[in-house]
């Protein structure tokens, strides 16, 4: 792989752009690896990066049903942030967070980390409290968190009205580190950086069955014929019911759409991001200008990547009554992913009844952000049987009711 | 939008007048059943992409519960039937075995 640099570009200017090479290859499958990922989305491509980074394991196939990175990984806000309450949920989307600071480096991609700041607005009592307990907690966690009051809040985004008549600013959480990426780079830089340890990345290449011996994955059947392994890693967001039931169990798992929309262009008029989980909806500005927006999940399961417009309707009824000025904005495009939540909003990385095969879900309406930790974790599960980061989000706390409540931190706003 | 025909009182409601009430024909388990039926009744739901059965509430119309036989890859409404039952009943079940020759839902088909 030749690598990006100034220099690189300098060189390629001299030779009309003639030396750029493709960045990953899009190998057939062989008929054996050592481990197969299916999913080549954010969480799947950086759980096999690290799983050819930390443990050496590269002789690796990454299966995806459509592109590259086109799920989730392409329909999400690309908010980061780890302001969450609970130890587990601190520790991997910090984790996570961290990683994101060099990654650029890391990968030699340049993924647009902007850690611009993210405000998670405080607009009735109990979510006064409920930030301020946050702030507590990752005080003691060592995230970089604090509450800050609504005339720091006016300064750091002008645009924000803080006299809204139903839900005034009463305050909010600041992680100042928190911020934004662009989320297409991302899958991208993980996928370059796999295919360049050797990993086959193999698209448009669907899944159809999960073959196992005595209990035991031993492969699985797609559409480009039979491929063996010995290890499997499910990483497939909303789809990870159908998988489950390909493997044959079932999750705790329920996927619903969730929706986002952006504005047409405007100037720069905000460099944070905001988040109003009262009233359902959160903004950030892109690099381009537009207006990135997100809202609700549906209420009924679904699989339509569309979702219902009455959400639409009341997230941007939110924000405008949260900053007037984008009343009069144009809506470019609204699109939808599938989301995989369980019921106390914390993800599963986690072993399966079936041996060698481990599932990394549930991020519902909040992966992006941990990406990097999730494979972190998910790929030391695999390779070595247990990881510090994911020993809290097995299958088994469902059963043994030992739940990483992240209502609050995920509820709503991602 | 998703309008579902409320059989209590026999409206159309659209999804913003209903209150969706998750997997339907769950089998209650309780005190002294094993903890693996609790840990399923509790937690573990169907997550199909294609024919699903639902629980949803006529809220803003009369008030009662019903189930709505629905595909959720979709959208598309099989029907809607009574909430007095434990199953889904034969007559959704052809119409959707109509729509999704060789559907199989939990151990019925």
């Amino acid at each position: 792989m030749k690598r990006y640099s100034a220099f690189a570009v300098a060189r390629e200017a001299f030779r009309f752009h003639s030396g750029w090479e493709r960045a990953w290859r899009s190998p057939e499958p062989k008929s054996e690896y050592d481990a197969i990922i299916v999913g080549a989305g954010g969480h799947g491509l950086a759980t096999a990066y690290y799983l050819g980074k930390n443990h050496g394991i590269k002789n690796v196939a990454v299966i995806e049903k459509g592109w590259l990175g086109g799920g989730n990984t392409g329909r999400n806000t690309t908010i980061i942030r780890s302001n969450y309450l609970q130890d587990p949920s601190a520790a991997i989307y910090e984790k996570a967070r961290s990683l994101y600071e060099d990654l650029s480096q890391d990968l030699n991609y340049n993924i647009m980390f902007s850690p611009r700041g993210v405000i998670m607005l405080a607009q009735t009592e109990h979510e006064i409290r409920g930030y301020q307990r946050t702030a507590h907690a990752n005080a003691l966690q060592g995230v970089a968190t604090e509450f800050i009051s609504p005339q720091r809040v006016k300064e750091l985004c002008p645009i924000i009205s803080l006299e809204g008549p139903r839900y005034p600013v009463l305050g909010g959480l600041w992680q100042p580190r928190g911020g934004t990426a662009r989320h297409d780079a991302v899958a991208w830089g993980y996928a370059r950086a796999c295919s360049d340890m050797g990993m086959d990345i193999i698209q448009k290449c669907e899944v159809t069955g999960v073959m196992s011996e005595n209990g035991k994955v031993s492969g699985v059947r797609t559409t480009k014929g039979e491929i063996k392994c010995s290890k499997l890693g499910m990483v497939v967001a909303g789809h990870s019911g159908v998988l489950a039931e390909m493997a044959g169990f079932r999750l705790p798992i329920e996927s619903v759409p969730l929706q986002a929309l952006v504005s047409e262009p405007i100037k720069p008029c905000m460099d944070v991001v905001v988040m109003a989980n009262t009233v359902h909806g959160y903004m950030s500005q892109s690099d381009k200008g537009e207006m990135v927006i997100g809202g609700g999940t549906d209420a009924y399961n679904g699989y339509t990547q569309r979702g219902s417009f009455h959400h639409i309707e009341e997230t941007v009824r939110a924000l405008i009554e949260t900053f007037p000025m984008i009343s009069r904005l144009k809506m470019l495009r609204q699109w939808g992913g599938i989301v995989d939540v369980t019921g106390d909003r914390s993800p599963i990385l986690s072993k399966t009844p079936l041996e060698g095969c481990f599932i990394n879900c549930g991020w519902g309406t909040g992966g992006f952000k941990a990406i990097p930790g999730s494979g972190w974790g998910m790929a030391e599960l695999m390779a070595k049987g247990h990881s510090p980061l994911t020993e809290d989000f097995g299958l088994n706390r469902f059963r043994e009711g030992r739940f990483i409540d992240e209502s609050v931190a995920a509820g709503v706003a991602h | 939008m998703l309008i579902l025909s409320c059989p209590n009182c026999g409206e159309l409601k659209d999804e913003t007048e209903l209150s969706a009430g998750g997997e339907a024909h769950l089998t209650r388990f309780g005190p002294g059943s094993s903890d693996s039926d609790f840990e399923g009744y509790l937690f573990n739901r169907e997550n199909p992409k294609g024919v699903h059965f639902e629980r949803w509430r006529c809220s803003s119309g009369c008030g009662k519960w019903f189930h709505a036989a629905r595909c959720t890859a979709t959208n598309e409404v099989f029907g809607t039937y009574s909430a007095q039952v434990t199953e889904p009943p034969q007559e959704i079940r052809d119409v959707v075995s109509a729509k999704r020759p060789g559907w199989t839902w939990r151990d019925l088909s």
